[in-house]
């Protein structure tokens, strides 16, 4: 299992490097928008730790991905191009700090009151980034470098989902699953659900910071208000719909919400509505997601 | 002192609005322990009842008359309250012995589907239209104090609807029958109460109060949009959990403390531009130090 996730994971890398070579080719608007999908991928799979492995709900990507964008944008714009690999990381990192700030009050709350927590954490990002003048305040940052590449995108997803994958299926990992299916059990056999449930949201914030970050270097001009409660709606859309907990499913809901908008004409102006009535309908009648089929090696224990 | 009492009076108006809309949260919470995200659309569904309602109002009882005011609340309310109760049965009912996230997650479906609905421009459009005055607005001059009438009536209405809601949950048959299911729900069931009744009663009670917040929020606000309901239930929500969910004096003392600090906080320059924020890290601190909210009752958790 182990050297065939890291045969999967050497061949992606390959792959988009290989891609990102020959990007000077493609049509500019399929690039960006395999940047999208890209992006949208990272984002998917990180909030899936959280919501579907871990079980907690969270409604606050866009503000991980918020604090990443912003941070890393701000360093390319101070220093020069060749930092982007740090900011990279940096917006990782200050996503990371901000998913241990909001994993902490997660410690004594769950299911809807931590719902309701992480929105207003993602409200509170957006508030303090639209007030700040170091970060351009309303307006946000303009004129950010176009650094973000198909081989970066690709290749960070591909490390995203190799990560979460080895993470949720290593011996330690049995412990997210372990709070998804009942925290008091948990506790009771000896794992410890804060460290989990902190842990998680950590990693996934970490990664959507990166996201973030490659956001910012893709679009070029950051603005508050478009990380707001509908940006995380989008990313919940995309778990639910390809099954809390399912990687492979997430990551074709990932790629099919993306994709779907740009192709069919006329749907930006149904794209919310259907998005709710597809909530409503998965919940009754499919909670487990449209593509989800049983684990052939499903941990037991 | 002037300024005090100045923000003391907006905060109050502003207070009892959310207060009534917590109101429909925590007794929704009291029998299904969920949050019905969908509630703050409910307000707005009332608000814009009435904007449809009211000029035929006007023909009627004359422009901007007491009992005409009195009609289009009274039908926007009915209205809101067949609302409710339709999306309980069409989205919520359906899950009843689902988990709490399953629900949780579809109520937030409901709320989007309601917003985006109609936000299209076949429905409402998503632009703000003007709303219609319903009553007489007077200022009165008291020392160096402007009070705007309808900033005294929405306390008073406030006051007077908690007082029949009192009644209802303390003195009627359903109302005992409320407090039982919200107690034990199985227990109340053996009992020989109809579950299903009482929650379908609760739904059109919670908003029908949501119509009648949402036509006050109206009446002090520019105009009304399909997402003007977002933020006063978020708020309101937020007093729910303040006050101790499921508690109904806790509702209505939540929102009226609320509405009083965002009021105070939004007076102080340094402070208004984070207005926004401000309930939320209320919210945030008060889950942290107190989660059970000011009125209400720790609960150890069973296996």
């Amino acid at each position: 299992m182990h050297t065939n996730a890291k045969r999967w994971l050497m061949a992606a890398l390959i792959a988009s490097f290989v891609a990102s070579y020959f990007s000077a080719r493609f049509d500019q608007y399929y690039l960006g928008l395999a940047i999208d999908v890209g992006i949208n991928v990272m984002l998917a799979v990180s909030l899936n730790l959280i919501n579907g492995h871990t079980g907690q709900f969270s409604l606050g990507h866009a503000g991980f991905m918020a604090v990443g964008g912003f941070a890393a944008a701000k360093l390319t714009l101070l220093t020069s191009d060749a930092y982007f690999p740090l900011g990279l990381l940096l917006g990782g990192a200050v996503a990371a700090l901000a998913g241990l700030i909001v994993g902490i009050p997660s410690l004594r709350l769950r299911g809807d009151y931590l719902a309701i927590v992480t929105l207003g954490f993602g409200e509170i990002i957006r508030v303090i980034l639209q007030n700040s003048e170091f970060f351009g305040a309303a307006t946000g940052l303009t004129g950010i470098p176009k650094l973000t590449t198909l081989c970066w995108t690709w290749g960070s997803a591909a490390i995203v989902v190799y990560v979460i994958c080895s993470l949720v299926n290593s011996t330690y990992g049995l412990g997210f699953l372990c709070v998804h299916d009942d925290e008091v059990a948990a506790a009771a056999s000896g794992i410890n659900p804060v460290r989990y449930k902190v842990t998680a949201f950590v990693v996934g914030a970490f990664f959507a910071g990166v996201a973030g970050a490659l956001y910012a270097h893709h679009k070029r001009v950051l603005q508050p208000d478009s990380f707001n409660f509908i940006k995380s709606i989008d990313i919940v859309v995309m778990v639910i719909l390809g099954g809390m907990g399912r990687t492979t499913g997430v990551i074709i809901a990932a790629i099919l919400l993306t994709l779907l908008p740009e192709f069919l004409r006329g749907f930006a102006d149904y794209r919310m509505i259907i998005y709710s009535l597809m909530i409503i309908a998965l919940m009754i009648l499919r909670p487990q997601g449209l593509f989800h089929w049983t684990r052939k090696n499903a941990p037991n224990q | 002192m002037d300024w005090f009492l100045q923000q003391f009076i907006n905060g109050l108006a502003l207070g009892s609005i959310y207060a009534l809309i917590a109101l429909g949260y925590t007794m929704v919470y009291g029998v299904l322990r969920f949050i019905n995200f969908a509630h703050s659309d409910v307000l707005m569904l009332g608000a814009f009842a009435a904007y449809f309602i009211a000029p035929a109002a006007a023909s009627i009882f004359g422009p901007q008359s007491y009992f005409g005011a009195f009609m289009v609340i009274m039908m926007a309310a009915l209205i809101c309250a067949a609302i409710g109760v339709t999306i309980e049965y069409l989205a919520y009912r359906p899950l009843r012995k689902r988990p709490k996230l399953t629900v949780l997650i579809t109520a937030i479906g409901v709320s989007l589907f309601i917003e985006f609905t109609c936000q299209h421009k076949a429905v409402f459009g998503a632009e703000t239209k003007p709303f219609p005055k319903l009553l007489p607005e007077q200022d009165f001059l008291l020392g160096g104090l402007t009070v705007n009438s309808n900033d005294l009536l929405v306390p008073l209405v406030t006051i007077m609807l908690l007082a029949v809601l009192w009644f209802i949950v303390q003195k009627t048959k359903i109302g005992t029958a409320m407090r039982a299911v919200s107690y034990n729900e199985q227990a109340a069931s053996l009992m020989g109460v109809n579950v299903n009744r009482v929650i379908t009663f609760t739904f059109a009670i919670g908003s029908a109060l949501a119509a009648v917040a949402g036509i006050l929020y109206a009446m002090k606000s520019p105009g009304i949009e399909p997402l003007m309901g977002i933020q006063p239930g978020l708020r309101a929500f937020i007093a729910a959990v303040l006050g101790g969910i499921g508690n109904l004096p806790g509702a209505a003392l939540g929102g009226l403390v609320l509405g009083l600090l965002e009021t105070f906080a939004g007076g102080i320059p340094s402070l208004s531009n984070y207005r926004d924020g401000i309930a939320f890290a209320i919210l945030i601190l008060i889950l942290l130090f107190k989660p059970t909210g000011l009125l209400g009752k720790a609960q150890t958790e069973k296996v």
